[in-house]
């Protein structure tokens, strides 16, 4: 399968900071790509950097085969991007707002006006269509910065962060939305810091870090080489105190009971004969494989430390 | 072949218009009855005393100095208030993801600053010649230096509105810079009034040679030639022209 975003060595810096340290890697063609990482990892540089809105210190991003800083005209119309600031503009109504977008990328006609109702409708934006982004909630900026990302129709959708500081249903509304332009062949890539999100939808993860690539795989590949699976034991109120062995592997606890964390290669007989050995009175054992956010954990707070 | 995106350019200007013309109380009407009040108060006052050029009232004399000065400022407020205040909204995101090139970019915000020079500098003139009867030597040259003066303070807003971060900064360019050089431009006297000195220092005021081609045009008199004058104005034109296409190219302050 053809690339759609190709990095190579982008290194961004400002003064004596390193915001990317030479990032390589590929979004494949009409994948759904996550790219994660704690605050300040890089993601929102890496994104701009592609995006045209920074130019890299060094390095270069192809969008389908064309160089973003020589070939810009080509990237951007390949590209749309939904930014994580909210934006507003005093002056026009968001119908005004996405007619001049498309008037920008010499996009007119009936066609397009059909569009712009239908984006308006998706992202229940029509009622609100002569209204100033001022006069908007959040969520509702969130939305028109959607449709402005999606006027020109473009191959590849930038998603940062966008659900941040939105309602549950618009959250729901986007993922369906953006699960559908997937399935029609658009290359999504999705910044969050929902990691159970992230889970859901994308086929393949960038975990970044410091400016740096920490690790790239398949969203199912990073979940299996995890090497640790999870236990829950559910006690009663008044259980016997944990001995070493499971303090050891303790990850939280709460009234209810513990959470620990087991090596994949250790049997289940091992962790119920050292639960025996401590005398727990145990109510309920579930046992499950590690989710996004826990590899996610282990990656990024491994090397903090 | 270099492409140019043409309809991006006609949007992004359009864009402009339509933003300065949302607030035409503020950006035209405003500038325009504060201008007259110069007139009003100079011209009604000084108007019997002071004879600048032969044959014609101060009040004369004064109104295409004035109608200059009103392009200048008004070009100049309308590319750098423009800027500074996408640059605080955010919106500035919109053009910059979109596949303008920096002379696109440029053009468009030079073309509506030129504009509303225009739309402002008209309503004065209007004034001035159905009030003091007022009359134009040479049209076409008169509506050279209109335009010429407002591409080049277009220009001069848009470098204030690229190196601006605040409101401040663009305040402090605009009260130390461009107040100053409009006032001491000659749009009040003819520097031949002035101590030796001052005329010298003049000559070294972009303004001045704006103002005195744009009068040159309405008397056929002017303080230096009108040659003179067309090709200081379009030099520094070509100067700021080139600063920001360099600064737009570059990113600076812009793409960061």
């Amino acid at each position: 399968m053809s690339s759609a975003v190709q990095f190579q060595q982008v290194a961004k810096q400002y003064g004596d900071f390193e915001a990317l340290k030479g990032i390589s890697f590929e979004v494949e063609e009409g994948s759904f790509f996550g790219l994660l990482g704690p605050n300040g990892a890089g993601k929102s540089t890496l994104i701009n950097a592609m995006s045209g809105l920074l130019v890299p210190s060094s390095g270069s991003i192809k969008v389908h085969g064309h160089d973003v800083v020589q070939d810009y005209r080509k990237t951007r119309r390949l590209l749309g991007l939904v930014p994580q600031e909210l934006i507003s503009d005093p002056f026009f109504n968001i119908r005004q707002l996405l007619e001049l977008q498309s008037g920008y990328f010499g996009i007119k006609g009936k066609s397009q006006k059909l569009w712009i109702d239908e984006l308006l409708e998706r992202l229940a934006l029509a009622d609100k269509a002569e209204s100033i982004t001022n006069e908007l909630s959040g969520g509702m900026k969130r939305r028109v910065l959607i449709a402005m990302a999606l006027v020109h129709k473009p191959q590849v959708l930038v998603l940062d962060e966008p659900t941040a500081g939105v309602d549950v249903d618009l959250r729901h509304t986007l993922w369906e939305f953006a699960k559908e332009l997937h399935q029609k062949g658009h290359t999504i890539i999705l910044t969050t810091h929902y990691l159970d999100e992230a889970e859901a939808l994308c086929e393949k993860v960038a975990i970044m870090q410091r400016g740096e690539v920490k690790a790239l795989d398949t969203t199912d590949e990073l979940l299996s080489s995890h090497p640790f699976r999870y236990v829950r034991v559910s006690v009663d109120e008044e259980s016997a105190p944990l001995n070493d062995q499971l303090q050891s592997r303790l990850v939280e606890s709460d009234a209810s009971g513990y959470l620990f964390k087991l090596e994949k290669d250790m049997g289940m007989s091992d962790m119920l004969g050292m639960i025996h050995q401590s005398g727990i009175s145990v109510k309920d054992i579930r046992s499950r494989d590690a989710s996004l956010e826990e590899v996610f954990m282990e990656l990024t707070g491994a090397a903090q430390g | 072949m270099m492409e140019f995106n043409f309809a991006g350019c006609w949007a992004l200007f359009v864009k402009e218009v339509k933003r300065f013309y949302s607030v035409a109380v503020q950006t035209i009407f405003a500038p325009v009855v504060s201008t007259l009040l110069y007139l009003l108060v100079f011209g009604q006052v000084i108007d019997t005393q002071i004879e600048v050029f032969s044959g014609l009232s101060y009040s004369q004399f004064l109104i295409p100095g004035l109608v200059m000065m009103a392009i200048l400022q008004n070009a100049f407020s309308n590319t750098s208030s423009s800027l500074i205040q996408s640059k605080m909204h955010g919106n500035l995101t919109f053009a910059l993801l979109s596949p303008i090139s920096p002379l696109e970019f440029y053009l468009a915000f030079i073309g509506a600053s030129v504009i509303r020079g225009l739309a402002v500098g008209a309503g004065i003139l209007i004034v001035g010649m159905y009030g003091f009867g007022i009359t134009i030597d040479s049209p076409a040259w008169v509506l050279l230096f209109a335009v010429l003066s407002a591409a080049m303070m277009g220009g001069l807003g848009m470098l204030a509105g690229i190196l601006s971060d605040k409101y401040d900064h663009l305040a402090a360019f605009q009260n130390f810079i461009i107040m100053p050089l409009t006032f001491l431009s000659g749009v009040f006297y003819s520097i031949h009034a002035l101590p030796g000195i001052w005329q010298t220092v003049s000559h070294f005021n972009p303004f001045f040679y704006m103002v005195d081609g744009f009068r040159y045009g309405f008397f056929a008199q002017s303080d230096v030639t009108a040659l003179m004058s067309l090709w200081v104005t379009s030099g520094f034109l070509i100067l700021i022209s080139s600063i920001n296409l360099i600064l737009l190219n570059k990113g600076v302050k812009i793409r960061k």
